[in-house]
């Protein structure tokens, strides 16, 4: 029953892939139902877990067994981990991404293919719900690895432009630097532990010597900056944004991104041993956060500015994995309520897109809230989550994150805190720019509200953005649900909840303050005498500049090295070897001359041999 | 004193449910005969399918159902041994002729009818064979022809005595004989190819007997069981029996077409009609093996030592001579009965392992083997060009652009052959592999990989050619078939498939029934 939350949309994107263009008329419908399909499983397999007692909530089916090679004594099996970790994920999968293919059906429906758009989001939900429904971590690897081609395949889906076609290169590339540090660590627990199973793991790692835990977060980490766009590993999301809007909503806002997150707090125990791959941890989600959210304050692509935001946000949540017991709930809230808002705001940036022209140029917009007033209402509740407005969503989720920083060092609180500022100017300067201000429309522009199709989902993910924290919240409901697969501790923080609630409120304040006075009057073009910061946040923080420096430059270099190597050493070898193969081959050939004389010649004489040979080895 | 002599034979006691699968074959080719010689020419083809599907249907349920426990025995007076490995042979020869029965029935993919010469009598090229053909005669003798040769199959894999054997292998081979000479295109190639093969098939067939002949001479017996005792007891010259080892195996390894006496295989794949070398190169692989295994280890089983070294040098000829001959070929045909020879080596390479492991891993590569080999000559029957086949390798660049399926299908059974993960042939040469390390046969081990790399540059070398080339003009066709070859095929990339994803399913089978009974 596990496996057919996976199996659905697996088999509806074969069917439409392998079908092609004969499912064209359903192929849309074929794909929303089989998410609905998985969702309702999903739902129905979260109202059994309930009704179980704590102990037996978390269960393991083995589908069959996957790979065995007992000479080496390695053995894995097929096998689905439903825990209250994994359904919380596949709830948020099922959910969002169902809403997210409804959507798709309007926002799509000018294309000339829809029916491959929603295969490959169909491909994307089943490899995702793989990732997360794993017991081992090659299963896991599995998902992962297909979760990064439906990413290509869906950022490169409007392939004839070329950006998008370099932005999904780019991001299948940068993927794959974090793909090395998964299957290094895959491999390593092969080594070392054993096993590659998520609880054979958990037991291992206790008595393992520190080195092994170290050396696993840190190749953990590694893999989960890749994924989840985290420093240094972030340059690819921006890009990103090329794929259809539908996409960068699910994908690279909603649920791919935070799979890094999700890696990192599953391997809890293994994080939880070594304190310097935890503190890695917190510094790259600190970095990413702060650079993130400078990121998106100096961008005029509402998604590219979106997009640094998402990059903060999961900062924020690889940050609260970091400090361990007291943040790993916390890491899974914040995950979750961001899904709602960040989607529910990425859709809306999609609805102005699509009433505009497909432009993403914030300085030619303004003036909307008349025209379309769904999207306006619903992009600002997701504005009012993310900057953490009580009684939202986002305020919940951050708070918590604030504090348990604050418990774990002065100087993660303050990131945190700064953070909150810089993403209440960022947000406000978007909503400003988008939405409240004057019309800057370009000539041939008409905005009009989306059709029922697109605004529905924003209206139930706006919802749940509003509802989400406060239900998840109430007497620590998440916290208890959580707490036996991750393990939990109330954070200690040096001030009173009050204190750093009304800080935090504060800060965010100041933030919407701020911007508001820079931005009450936009300009169509971007300014150009600008201080340092905002240049170099408008070129990703030389994020590129620094892939070509650490990771492009020295490859290049080991590549010509190599390719010398190879031409003069290698081919020189296997070439002079394949001449020779090739030489020998033709003259062996000639043996084979057709006449059955000396075929016979030749079985008689081998038969002589062969009896002289063994008789002289027997006596 | 006549009546003593009577008494002294010891009436046969046969078990006739036990050995139905080779009995219903075995009518079923007597029935082919009868049809031949009583039915109307319009009815005969019907008739020969109906009986034909129907028996090898029956035989393979029969098979089924008596495979189980109770079905272990040594029947027919000792003669027969009915075992784990008996009835996994016997049950594989069957699907195999299955589906090579399905190719013989093929008769869309041709314009002028089946793969077979409308009459075989008529002069190749003559005014006759005009006349024939346009009448449009069939040559349906193929059916009877190969519902004995299955029935010798089957005897021969289960044959508990060297006499038996014997007469089981010339069933066997004779029909084949006869089938090699009737393709219906290069007629004079294919006659030539049968001719070849009858004339060294004999030879091989002598010198096996001869074999059989010595082995007698020392152990006083030709059942395996008591070959095998009579070793132990008997105190001859070792010399005879030396030579009788060398001289029985030198008959079988013909028939695989182990290196020396590997010859004949390109001549007749290439001349036979592509039906019928599908037969060979899946079902008679399967069957020489068979017969090799059960020789070699229930009745020389004590003499390891002493065969060892003689599979060792035959195996790593075998392996390395097929893949670097195969590297020069042009003809895609010719090719794949090279690569036949050298997946033959492979195998050899199991036989080094120890009892078990080793008759597990040697039955997993034949049923692999057996399955893609077919698969990949159906296909070949589906390229053609207006004189017949299109088998010259360099007339198929570009085919993946105009027949993605065909070249698609043709590109895994060459990715299996070559042994790549997650298809069957990964799965087989790991097997043997595994077995061969275990058995201490490493530096063969080391052979096998060096010749597998080599074979993977063929065997890719035509998945390139087919993809990454330009088509050129007026280059071959692939034909849509009709339903029998269509079916072939889907069995075939169904098992290669499967055995490649799910290993398991096989080894499981093969590993709870790799015991041999003496």
């Amino acid at each position: 029953m596990i496996a057919a939350i996976i199996a659905l949309p697996a088999l509806s994107a074969a069917i439409l892939l392998s079908l092609g263009n004969r499912t064209n008329k359903f192929g849309p419908w074929l794909a929303i139902g089989a998410s609905t399909g998985s969702f309702l499983i999903g739902f129905w397999q979260f109202l059994q877990m309930l009704s179980r007692p704590e102990e037996e909530r978390a269960v393991v089916t083995t589908v069959y067994e996957w790979l065995a090679v007992p000479a080496a004594g390695f053995k894995v099996n097929f096998a689905l981990q439903l825990d209250q970790l994994s359904i919380s994920f596949v709830l948020l999968i099922t959910f969002v991404g169902t809403l997210i293919h409804i959507y798709s059906l309007g926002y799509m429906s000018h294309d000339e293919n829809p029916r491959r758009f929603f295969a490959y989001l169909n491909l994307f939900v089943a490899a995702m719900l793989l990732l997360v429904l794993a017991d081992n971590y090659l299963l896991l690897y599995v998902g992962w690895e297909g979760v990064g081609l439906a990413s290509y395949l869906l950022i490169g889906f409007w392939q004839h432009k070329p950006s998008a076609a370099v932005a999904a290169k780019k991001a299948f590339v940068a993927n794959r630097v974090g793909d090395f540090g998964l299957s290094l660590a895959i491999m390593t627990m092969f080594i070392v532990l054993g096993s590659v199973s998520f609880s054979d793991v958990n037991e291992g790692i206790k008595g393992a010597p520190a080195w092994v835990s170290l050396t696993l977060g840190l190749l953990l980490l590694l893999a989960a900056c890749g994924k989840s766009a985290q420093f240094p590993l972030q340059s690819w999301l921006l890009d990103a944004m090329e794929g259809p809007t539908p996409v960068s909503a699910l994908i690279h806002a909603a649920t791919m991104v935070t799979a890094g997150v999700y890696l990192i707090v599953r391997s809890a125990s293994i994080f939880n041993a070594s304190e310097i791959a935890q503190t890695a941890v917190v510094v790259v989600g600190t970095i990413s956060l702060l650079m993130g959210a400078v990121i998106a304050a100096a961008k005029d692509d509402i998604k590219k500015s979106l997009a640094g935001s998402t990059m903060s946000q999961i900062g924020y949540m690889i940050l609260a994995a970091g400090l361990g017991p007291i943040g790993y709930v916390f890491a899974i809230l914040h995950l979750i309520t961001h899904g709602f808002f960040k989607a529910v705001m990425f859709l809306g940036a999609g609805s102005v897109m699509h009433a505009t022209n497909d432009n993403v140029d914030m300085r030619r917009y303004g003036g909307l809230p008349k025209v379309m007033i769904f999207t306006t209402i619903t992009f600002f509740i997701g504005y009012l989550a993310i900057i953490g407005i009580p009684p939202f969503a986002g305020f919940y989720s951050k708070d918590h994150i604030i504090e348990a920083a604050l418990s774990h060092s002065w100087w993660a609180g303050a990131a945190v805190l700064f953070g909150a500022g810089l993403t209440a100017f960022y947000m406000t300067r978007i909503v400003v720019m988008t939405f409240v201000s004057k019309p800057r429309w370009e000539d041939d522009v008409h905005p009009h509200e989306s059709p029922l199709s697109m605004t529905l989902p924003m209206i139930v993910l706006a919802i749940g953005a509003t509802s989400i924290g406060i239900i998840l919240t109430q007497n620590h409901i998440f916290e208890h649900w959580l707490e036996p697969v991750t393990g939990f501790v109330e954070p200690e923080p040096p001030f009173s909840i009050q204190t750093i609630t009304i800080i935090t409120l504060s800060v965010v304040a100041i933030g919407v303050l701020a911007a508001i006075w820079q931005y009450r009057k936009v300009a169509k073009v971007a300014p150009k005498n600008v201080s340092f910061v905002v240049t170099a946040a408008r070129k990703d923080l030389y994020g590129d500049v620094m892939n070509e420096a650490l990771l492009m430059r020295p490859g290049q270099a080991t590549t010509k090295f190599l390719n010398i190597f190879d031409k003069s050493v290698v081919d020189g070898f296997v070439n002079g070897l394949g001449a020779l193969t090739t030489g020998i081959s033709a003259r062996l050939r000639r043996s084979e001359t057709g006449y059955v004389r000396s075929y016979a010649m030749s079985i008689v004489v081998g038969t002589a041999i062969l009896v002289i040979a063994l008789l002289i080895v027997r006596l | 004193m006549m009546q003593n002599v009577v008494n002294s034979i010891p009436t046969p006691n046969f078990e006739y449910a036990l050995l139905s699968p080779i009995l219903i074959m075995f009518f079923a080719a007597c029935a082919g005969v009868l049809i031949e010689a009583f039915l109307p020419n319009e009815k005969r083809r019907l008739t020969h399918l109906l009986v034909i599907f129907t028996s090898l249907l029956l035989a393979f349920f029969a098979v089924i159902l008596q495979s189980g426990p109770n079905g272990r025995a040594l029947v027919a007076s000792g003669t027969v041994a009915l075992d784990g490995p008996g009835w996994i042979l016997q049950g594989t020869i069957l699907l195999i002729a299955a589906m090579s029965a399905l190719l013989f029935a093929e008769s869309k993919v041709d314009p002028l009818g089946d793969a077979f010469a409308a009459r075989a009598s008529t002069l190749p090229g003559g005014e006759e064979e005009k006349t024939v053909t346009k009448l449009g005669w069939a040559q349906t003798e193929v059916w009877p022809l190969l519902s004995f040769s299955v029935t010798g199959m089957l005897l021969f894999v289960t044959a508990n005595d060297l006499l038996v054997m014997f007469v089981a292998l010339e069933v066997m081979s004779l029909p084949l004989y006869l089938l090699a000479g009737l393709a219906r295109r290069r007629r004079l190639l294919s006659q030539e190819a049968a001719l070849k093969y009858f004339i060294l098939g004999a030879l091989a067939s002598a010198i096996l007997l001869f074999g059989s002949a010595l082995t007698y001479a020392y152990t006083g017996s030709l059942e395996f069981g008591q070959i095998s005792n009579g070793i132990s007891s008997a105190n001859n010259s070792p010399g005879l029996l030396t030579a009788a080892i060398a001289l029985v195996a030198v008959g079988m390894l013909f028939k695989i077409g182990a290196v020396p006496f590997h010859q004949w295989v390109p001549d007749v794949y290439t001349g036979a009609p592509t039906p019928v070398t599908s037969f060979m190169a899946g079902a008679v692989k399967v069957a020489a093996f068979g017969g090799l295994l059960r020789i070699f280890y229930v009745a020389f089983g004590s003499l390891v030592w002493d065969w060892r070294p003689l599979i060792w040098v035959v195996a790593g000829l075998t392996m390395v001579v097929g893949s670097v001959i195969a590297l020069s070929q042009s003809d895609f045909k010719r090719m794949l009965a090279y690569s036949s020879i050298s997946n033959g080596g492979f195998i050899l390479v199991g036989f080094s392992g120890t009892n078990r492991a080793a008759i597990a891993a040697v039955l997993i590569y034949l049923i692999t083997y057996a399955f893609a080999t077919v698969g990949a000559f159906a296909l070949i029957t589906l390229i053609r060009e207006q004189a017949g086949e299109s088998a010259t390798l360099i007339r198929w660049k570009g085919l993946g652009k105009k027949s993605p399926l065909a070249a698609g299908l043709m590109s895994l059974f060459m990715l299996s052959f070559a042994g790549v993960p997650l298809t069957s042939g990964f799965t087989a040469k790991f097997g043997v592999f595994t077995a061969a390390i275990a058995g201490g046969a490493t530096p063969l081990v080391l052979i096998g990989v060096l010749a597998s790399v080599i074979a993977a540059v063929f065997y890719i070398r035509v998945i390139i050619l087919m993809f990454f080339s330009d088509p050129i003009p007026e280059g071959p066709f692939v034909v849509v078939p009709s339903v029998f070859t269509t079916i072939a095929i889907s069995a075939s990339t169904v098992v290669t498939i499967i055995l490649g994803l799910f290993p398991q399913i096989v080894i499981d089978l093969v590993s709870s029934a790799s015991v041999f009974l003496r």
